[in-house]
């Protein structure tokens, strides 16, 4: 049995027992390369229900503040990113039921556009470790581990770090990897400044990245307060797309679980997963603290301890 | 009339010297209008830009009027843009949001002199469609990858050449000043056809779709078709017939201007009252004002769709949310 076989089937059972009242998870997109979340809550409903390397989306988003008793289909990224809200009394856990999927990484649209020269994918197929894919009068083969998304590539927790069934079998974690962190660091502080300022100029402020960050949930967000106006509501200028990014990676210090979400949804292709994980690198460094890995570790800045450095005290 | 493809870069680079032409280019691998001096920077081989032409008359950001506050009293200095301008290249879609557009902001209760000040000085080169994409439902809008409302002057690609046509009188006069030849029978044939033959997926159907939405406000269909919506702006943003604005003004001290934002109705705040009522409080109510938007008020206030089905908020969706799918089903209903 495949892991869509497997998904449908445990689905099929929670609805059935009426274990849960609904079922969070991924249906076929209506594009090649791409899924939908999906939402069962009969038993028929939850033959809908797929699971491929195109399941991009951080189901997290869809279990926040639930009253009715759910079920979602998770990923390693989405499970941190729910174990963070249990954590910050937004999911329920009594009502939550995870089945965890072991991903070995997701498709990344943009990458395997510039891999075929952004020519148009009419058909996919995924047979395992490659992409066949077809177009008019094109017909081109990808590794997939080739164009999985940056933070797939980096994911150091593939399996679920909490799960009530998993599908499949665990796979091994991987060791951290921060070497495009290391590369940006080392540039100048000015050619730090030129990447951020190039990439935040392609910003149209339309909060997709805040809106599919399972960790952004704030009842208003600053940029949205009028009366005080902390920021310009334009996208014209680039310090104030800046400033948006700075604010929300730091409301994201210590809570980020490196999902890649927000890169994922940004529809010009900003890379919004660098200024994300510099702080999941510094929160390390600082507080040998990572988001959503255990139940028990407080968050990082929610907490203190005596032995806590303070070397940027004066 | 006819030109070849290598003689339109350097015809660009002149006309830029009198006008400010705007042309798509291939900026950060995205596609997207700018202004350009030199020709070869226009990019034509492309299926649609990231953001809409909207933004060419009804810019994201728009300083309406400067002013400074002093003894003396209020000084303003309008910011109305009378630059002569010429878009090159534009996919009839875009052209056609600008048709709809016009309805909008010049209409019996309002005139907007930003937009129609750069509507008038501007001439628009349209660009016909070969190969429409998958995503593309133009000819099921009313529009289609060859229509020509809209445009001054329209650009068929022949291959090696452009057949030129002359649209508008402001368009045949400009081409008059560029003494190109004349296009053979040959040439005027395979234009024809191509204007006649190509089609972008005519599956959607919305005939009788306004009256039905008109007795659906009730209906539980709202109830899911939100679900999965993250509440992002980032269909709206792309599209290019979404016309939602807000205004702020931003002062520093004694100076400041008054500035107008693109706005979207999938945010919550967008229909904040200042009470703290909301009365479109969730995904389910901003979901419905879209769709009906596009697809009912528009239609019953100026007799068109407000969607010219040029697949921008399918492609860019987040969450893949496709408008042809809810459609559909807005179909099926009984």
């Amino acid at each position: 049995m495949n892991t869509t076989e497997k998904i449908r089937e445990i689905a099929k059972q929670l609805l059935t027992d009426k274990k849960v009242d609904l079922v969070v998870g991924f249906a076929q997109g209506s594009l090649p390369l791409r899924s939908t979340p999906y939402f069962a809550r009969t038993p028929e409903q939850a033959d809908n229900l797929i699971w491929s390397a195109t399941c991009e989306n951080n189901l997290a988003n869809f279990v926040r503040k639930r009253s009715d008793k759910v079920a979602v289909i998770a990923k390693g990224c989405d499970v941190r990113a729910m174990v963070a809200l249990i954590k910050e009394g937004q999911i329920n856990k009594d009502n939550l039921t995870i089945i965890g999927v072991p991903c070995q990484g997701m498709i990344d649209r943009k990458q395997v556009c510039e891999a075929i020269g952004c020519q148009e994918i009419l058909e996919a197929t995924d047979n395992g470790n490659e992409l066949i894919l077809k177009g008019k009068g094109f017909e081109k083969t990808l590794a997939k581990e080739d164009v999985m998304f940056v933070s797939c590539k980096t994911c150091q927790y593939n399996t679920p770090v909490i799960f009530d069934e998993l599908i499949g079998e665990a796979l091994p974690g991987k060791e951290a990897n921060y070497d495009d962190i290391a590369a940006f660091e080392a540039l100048s502080p000015a050619e730090r400044n030129a990447y951020i300022a190039k990439e935040m100029s392609k910003c149209i402020r339309c909060y997709a990245c805040r809106q599919a960050c399972p960790m952004c949930y704030c009842s208003e967000c600053f940029v949205d307060c009028g009366a005080p106006a902390w920021i310009g509501k334009g996208a014209q200028r680039v310090d104030d797309n800046a400033l948006f990014q700075t604010v929300r990676v730091l409301h994201l210090a210590g809570r980020c679980v490196d999902c890649g979400a927000c890169e994922r949804a940004c529809p010009m292709g900003i890379k919004l997963s660098l200024l994300n994980r510099k702080m999941v690198k510094d929160v390390k460094e600082l507080y040998g603290a990572e988001a959503g890995v255990n139940l028990t570790d407080p968050p990082a800045l929610s907490t203190h301890k005596f032995e806590d450095k303070e070397d940027f005290m004066l | 009339m006819i030109i070849n493809k290598n003689e339109i870069a350097g015809i660009l680079t002149k006309l830029a010297e009198e006008y400010r032409v705007i042309a798509p280019v291939k900026k950060d691998g995205l596609v997207q209008y700018a202004a350009i001096k030199n020709g070869e920077e226009a990019c034509l081989d492309y299926a649609n830009t990231k953001k809409p032409g909207k933004e060419i008359l009804f810019p994201q950001s728009e300083e309406l009027f400067n002013y400074t506050v002093s003894a003396e009293g209020v000084r303003m200095q309008d910011n109305v843009d009378k630059e002569a301008t010429i878009v090159f290249g534009m996919r009839p879609c875009d052209v056609k949001s600008l048709v709809l557009l016009d309805n909008v902001f010049k209409n019996d209760q309002y005139t907007d002199v930003y937009y129609l000040t750069r509507r008038a000085n501007t001439l628009i080169v349209g660009l016909g469609c070969n190969e429409p994409a998958s995503t593309c439902f133009c000819t099921s809008m009313a529009c289609g990858p060859f229509a020509k409302e809209g445009s001054d002057i329209f650009l068929t690609d022949l291959g090696e050449t452009y057949f030129i046509e002359g649209i508008s009188d402001k368009g045949k006069e400009l081409l008059a000043k560029l003494g190109l030849s004349a296009a053979s029978e040959e040439q005027k044939a395979a234009a024809a056809k191509l204007q006649t033959e190509t089609k972008a997926d005519g599956s959607i159907n919305i005939e009788g779709l306004a009256e039905k939405l008109g007795g659906m406000f009730e209906h539980p269909f709202w109830d899911s078709l939100h679900e999965k919506c993250l509440g992002c702006a980032a269909c709206t943003y792309l599209c290019p017939t979404c016309h939602c604005f807000d205004i702020a003004d931003e002062a520093k001290d004694c100076e400041g201007c008054r500035v107008r934002n693109w706005d979207a109705c999938m945010f919550p705040l967008f229909t904040l009252h200042g009470s703290g009522h909301n009365p479109r409080p969730g995904g389910k109510a901003r979901w419905r004002q879209r769709l009906m938007h596009k697809f009912n008020y528009f239609v019953e206030r100026y007799n068109a769709t407000a969607c010219v089905g040029c697949g921008r908020c399918i492609k860019n969706c987040p969450v893949n949310l496709d408008i042809r799918q809810a459609l559909a089903e807005v179909r099926a209903l009984d």
